[in-house]
């Protein structure tokens, strides 16, 4: 009997993993849709080289700021943006000074159609009926998009062919089911292990747009969670580095972008 | 504040198009599906609530699919010249109907099955033809169930969310319908605006729904000493 009780208990401390900790510590980490499918390759090295465990939940960043903000029980937020993860340091739900860009995002015009060369004077010729994106109110993308096409000087011209995506897969569905002849979506979304799978792609310049940057912050609630601290320093190893690059993102550090670094590694 | 305005207005006639089309598409289907004794009568009933069950932003992505320059529907819209539904009101009335059309036809089916045989038979006797038969017994007999199919058709586009954001691209005053518009408030942390447009919405459809529901127990009661 008195077996079972310390069998039952160390269960439940596995299960719960409570701040009294047995032995390792979970966290719960918030996710930006985009970024989930990196921040489960991450999740994955960081738990081969921690004893502790991560549990991720993705969502838009708007839903998970909401969710945050009312109580969700999350240890760290990685949002798409700069601004919520601000946010929720003035409003106290998040710890001051641990906010990062973990990563930058980079932006990319797409087709379906393969061996196609498309660029920005695609974009003045007009030959298309719709042109998909991101909310621009909503997305880093898409107000990156939109900057591209203010930049360039078609936001007349282009005004009748946008589509608005709720988010970036969203634009990306558009384009993927020919919906959409071109489209603005997010390198991470057509790269598979690097390499473009379908269609053909522009890279803008980034000149074009202010940078997508992802902002990561250890919120209130992890701040005693070392599994949160730990993945939080995790983010901006090599090894998470590494993989944000096979994903089609970059970092602040890198000068040429992921495509750029991944070349240099290869040759 | 202009933009919501455009968003309740384009609603509005999206949900009265969407509930007039589901009441001349769905009256037959379930008169149909009420009197028929085939043995496929299951299969058809099983299809038509099968909207039901696929959540909205799935059936959305599978009529985007369908819609698309590779799907059916689309190849069929292309070759009639009306070129590709998504991103157009038409395609938006399509897609709702899809999504809506059991919430039409499953009161009106109950409506006409409520009814039972006698009615038709005395009507028969009085030699009342079958289409003299549906247009004065069925149809005000099942008053009350139309007026339900109306208010679930009308109100359920109102509340309609996923397909439209599937299908939609939320372009102003052509796709941008209130509930998209309220999901991006509430998206860009614009809780304000969020509130008050729910607000406005659930304000305007108490109102809608109660002069409705006020107004079908007054038809169904002076309907009823009749039969």
């Amino acid at each position: 009997m008195r077996r079972f009780t310390i069998q039952f208990l160390t269960a439940a401390c596995l299960l719960t993993s409570a701040p009294l900790s047995c032995f390792a510590e979970q966290a719960l980490i918030a996710v930006a849709s985009n970024f989930s499918s990196p921040a489960r390759a991450i999740a994955l090295a960081f738990e081969q080289e921690s004893d502790h465990s991560v549990r991720l939940s993705q969502g838009s960043s708007g839903k998970l700021y909401a969710q945050i903000y009312n109580g969700a029980p999350f240890d760290v937020f990685l949002s798409a943006d700069t601004e919520k993860p601000a946010l929720l340091v003035k409003e106290g739900l998040a710890i001051e000074g641990s906010q990062r860009t973990y990563a930058r995002g980079t932006l990319v015009l797409w087709t379906i159609d393969d061996g196609v060369i498309i660029n920005a004077e695609t974009l003045r010729a007009g030959d298309f009926v719709r042109l998909a994106q991101a909310n621009p109110r909503l997305a880093p993308y898409g107000l990156a998009a939109q900057q591209v096409i203010a930049s360039l000087g078609l936001t007349q011209a282009l005004a009748g062919k946008r589509v608005i995506g709720e988010n970036i897969s969203q634009a990306y569905q558009f384009v993927a089911t020919g919906n959409a002849e071109l489209g603005f979506v997010a390198m991470s979304q057509v790269l598979v292990d690097g390499e473009l799978v379908k269609g053909s792609l522009w890279r803008v310049p980034q000149t074009l747009h202010s940078p997508i940057a992802q902002d990561a912050v250890l919120l209130t609630r992890g701040l005693n969670n070392s599994a949160a601290q730990e993945f939080m320093a995790f983010l901006t190893s090599a090894k998470a580095v590494s993989i944000l690059h096979s994903f089609g993102y970059s970092v602040e550090s890198d000068a040429l972008g992921p495509l750029g670094s991944m070349e240099k590694t290869d040759g | 504040m202009d933009d919501n305005l455009a968003a309740i207005w384009l609603t509005l006639r999206l949900a009265a198009t969407v509930t007039l089309v589901l009441l001349l598409v769905g009256t037959p289907i379930a008169w149909w599906l009420a009197r028929t004794r085939v043995w496929f009568k299951g299969a058809i009933a099983a299809i038509v609530a099968l909207p039901l069950v696929l959540p909205p932003t799935v059936l959305g992505f599978y009529l985007l699919l369908t819609m698309g320059p590779n799907g059916p529907i689309g190849a069929l819209t292309q070759s009639l010249g009306i070129g590709l539904l998504p991103f157009t009101f038409w395609g938006l009335v399509i897609a709702s109907c899809f999504y809506s059309l059991p919430f039409v036809v499953q009161p009106l089916q109950n409506a006409f099955e409520g009814i039972g045989e006698r009615p038709f038979e005395v009507a028969a006797t009085l030699r009342a033809g079958p289409w003299d038969r549906f247009a004065s017994v069925a149809l005000p007999l099942a008053k009350p169930g139309f007026i339900t199919s109306a208010i679930l058709g009308f109100a359920h586009t109102v509340g309609e969310f996923g397909v439209v954001l599937m299908i939609g691209g939320n372009i102003p005053g052509v796709t941008r319908v209130v509930s998209v518009q309220l999901y991006d408030h509430v998206e860009a942390l614009d809780y304000g605006q969020a509130h008050w447009l729910s607000g406005a919405l659930l304000l305007f459809s108490f109102v809608v729904l109660f002069s409705l529901y006020t107004f079908n127990r007054r038809a169904s009661s002076s309907v009823g000493p009749r039969v």
